[in-house]
């Protein structure tokens, strides 16, 4: 097994532009390859066209390039046809477009929809709203002491028949990874739609949605190499064809007229708008560029760097580890006992280690937990031991100024 | 001071401590680390609120951490005072920099602050992030309404 480090932190001219920093925030979004960042340009430079309806040459070369920028997420996640990708902003976007197409589709007043306590708010305030319009139950999985979803509790609300589940597939907060293949098989025990929120996840392994079997899989390029404003909203075929589209107007038409409109087939008729044809053409790119690693041996790396990490900050007195490092994705969530944690985070980005403090878009979270908030450092691929080494130093430092 | 509330009256006390001690070894302090470390006890000077003053009437909003500020104006001399707390201690210290140079002014001395300079420590102030530059922008609103002066 072989990670050569040094190559691939080459790839990121952002290192060479910011050679001071330590970036621990790669939770929130992560650095470009060289690869991603050419293909945009590549895109505007030579083949800039709008796609699918024109007339020239040039529209259909870019229209090729689109299409087969979702033949490559097809690919990826293994799902069984390209219209199954649906290109959206982002998964928060995707979580939007399924909460409000699935109301009145397959949702009805009295049904019931199942998220868990440790939801990103995504996946938390489009069901709150479009549950409450349309008369829908809102049920919460909760968390056990090790704050793992708690399963026990997951089965007896299963047992109230929800008609969709939707769960992170790992915690933005505490790195946590929740077993959801097996989720996704109990929900489908009671009949249930189920949806993973694959933000996170999407980084950790390659999806294969059809082993998953999930109804829905969504995901953010920019959490993945990729660029920011693009995302993917994956469905099973004809799941997807039950959805209300959320956005009206081109692409997704077939006739307009006042007599009467028409809808699109899939996929388009989920993608209103001109698309982010570069952000999907980016997008495609760091998928086949990450593809060239052995995602295995960047995965072991991962998790030396976390329990680096770990270990250091443990051997640091008043330092509150709130993630296990057990089943960790690469994210710890801490506090400095008797600190706020923005004032924690201060300290380090005077240091020029990037790392996030508060709740992080899951409040609700922190409210089950019984904190304000926390300090998260999320690691990626590109991390090294020598800036985990500097990240503890300057804990230490931290420390020594709050005392 | 009599009809202040002792609140204000230990307050004021510890705030004429800062702005003769601590004030002008912060302006001339070089290195980030000894800056923020009295930054960071300047705290220690002003009495702490008991969750009693913790009230939601006094919480300024657009904060990233949970900040509390209370105002007097002391009739017979025309001068106002404020007592401050936060669960962050940079913005803490940040607020006792500011409220250490207003404290016991009349109206006519007030109008003369240059408020947004309060703020300003150099080497702390720009490395502030947005949020926290957000809570730091309600705080001045706040105590240039209770100042009584526009904006």
């Amino acid at each position: 097994m072989n990670f050569d480090l040094a190559a691939f932190r080459a790839e990121f001219a952002f290192f060479n532009q910011q050679p001071d920093w330590v970036y621990l925030d790669n939770a929130a979004t992560m650095h470009k390859p060289a690869a991603v960042i050419a293909a945009e340009t590549e895109f505007y430079q030579t083949l800039n066209a709008n796609v699918h309806r024109g007339a020239h040459q040039l529209s259909q070369q870019a229209t090729q390039l689109f299409e087969q920028a979702r033949d490559t997420v097809a690919a990826y996640v293994n799902a069984c046809t390209r219209e199954e990708i649906i290109w959206c902003s982002g998964a928060t976007a995707a979580l939007n477009q399924l909460a409000f197409g699935l109301m009145g589709t397959v949702l009805h007043p009295g049904d019931r929809v199942l998220i868990s306590a440790l939801e990103h708010h995504a996946n938390i305030v489009p069901w709150q709203f479009h549950c409450q319009q349309f008369g829908i139950v809102l049920d919460v999985i909760p968390l056990d002491a090790d704050q793992q979803l708690d399963q026990a509790e997951y089965q007896r609300l299963l047992a109230l028949k929800p008609k969709v589940v939707s769960v992170a597939q790992v915690s933005n907060v505490l790195g946590h990874i929740q077993p959801v293949a097996a989720m996704v098989q109990q929900a489908k025990a009671v009949g249930a739609m189920t949806i993973i929120d694959g933000a996170q996840g999407i980084l950790l392994q390659q999806p294969d949605v059809q082993q998953l079997d999930c109804d829905f899989y969504v995901f953010s390029g920019h959490k993945i190499y990729g660029p920011t404003g693009i995302g993917v909203l994956y469905g099973k075929r004809p799941t997807l064809e039950l959805l209300r589209p959320l956005l009206y107007g081109g692409e997704m038409i077939q006739q307009v007229s006042f007599s009467g409109t028409t809808l699109n087939q899939l996929p388009y008729r989920l993608e209103a708008g001109t698309p982010n044809i570069a952000g999907a053409v980016g997008l495609a790119a760091a998928l086949r560029w990450l593809q060239q690693w052995d995602q295995t041996a960047i995965a072991v790396h991962k998790q030396q760097l976390l329990q680096q990490l770990h270990r250091g900050l443990q051997q640091l007195s008043g330092i509150e580890l709130i993630s296990q490092l057990h089943n960790n994705a690469g994210i710890l969530a801490f506090n400095i006992n008797g600190e706020h944690h923005s004032d924690v985070a201060a300290l380090l980005d005077q240091q020029q280690i990037a790392v996030r403090a508060g709740t992080h878009c899951a409040m609700p979270l922190f409210e089950a937990l019984g904190k304000p908030g926390a300090v998260r450092m999320s690691l990626a691929g590109y991390n090294s031991p020598q800036e985990i080494d500097r990240t503890l130093v300057a804990m230490r430092q931290v420390l020594e100024i709050l005392s | 001071m009599s009809g202040l509330t002792l609140l204000m009256t230990d307050t004021e006390q510890g705030l004429q401590q800062i702005k003769q001690q601590q004030l002008p070894v912060l302006t001339q302090t070089a290195d980030w680390q000894s800056k923020y470390r009295i930054l960071m006890q300047l705290g220690k000077g002003v009495p702490a609120f008991t969750t009693e003053l913790q009230r939601d009437e006094f919480l300024i909003a657009g904060c990233d951490s949970k900040a509390w500020l209370l105002h007097e104006y002391h009739q017979p001399s025309g001068r106002h005072y404020w007592a401050f707390d936060s669960e962050a201690r940079i913005i803490k210290g940040l607020v006792l920099l500011a409220l250490c140079q207003l404290n016991g002014l009349t109206n006519v001395e007030l109008s003369q602050i240059n408020f947004p300079q309060l703020f300003a420590l150099p080497g702390v102030q720009q490395n502030l992030s947005p949020s926290r530059q957000n809570g730091l922008h309600a705080v001045l609103k706040k105590l240039s309404q209770q100042a009584g002066l526009p904006g």
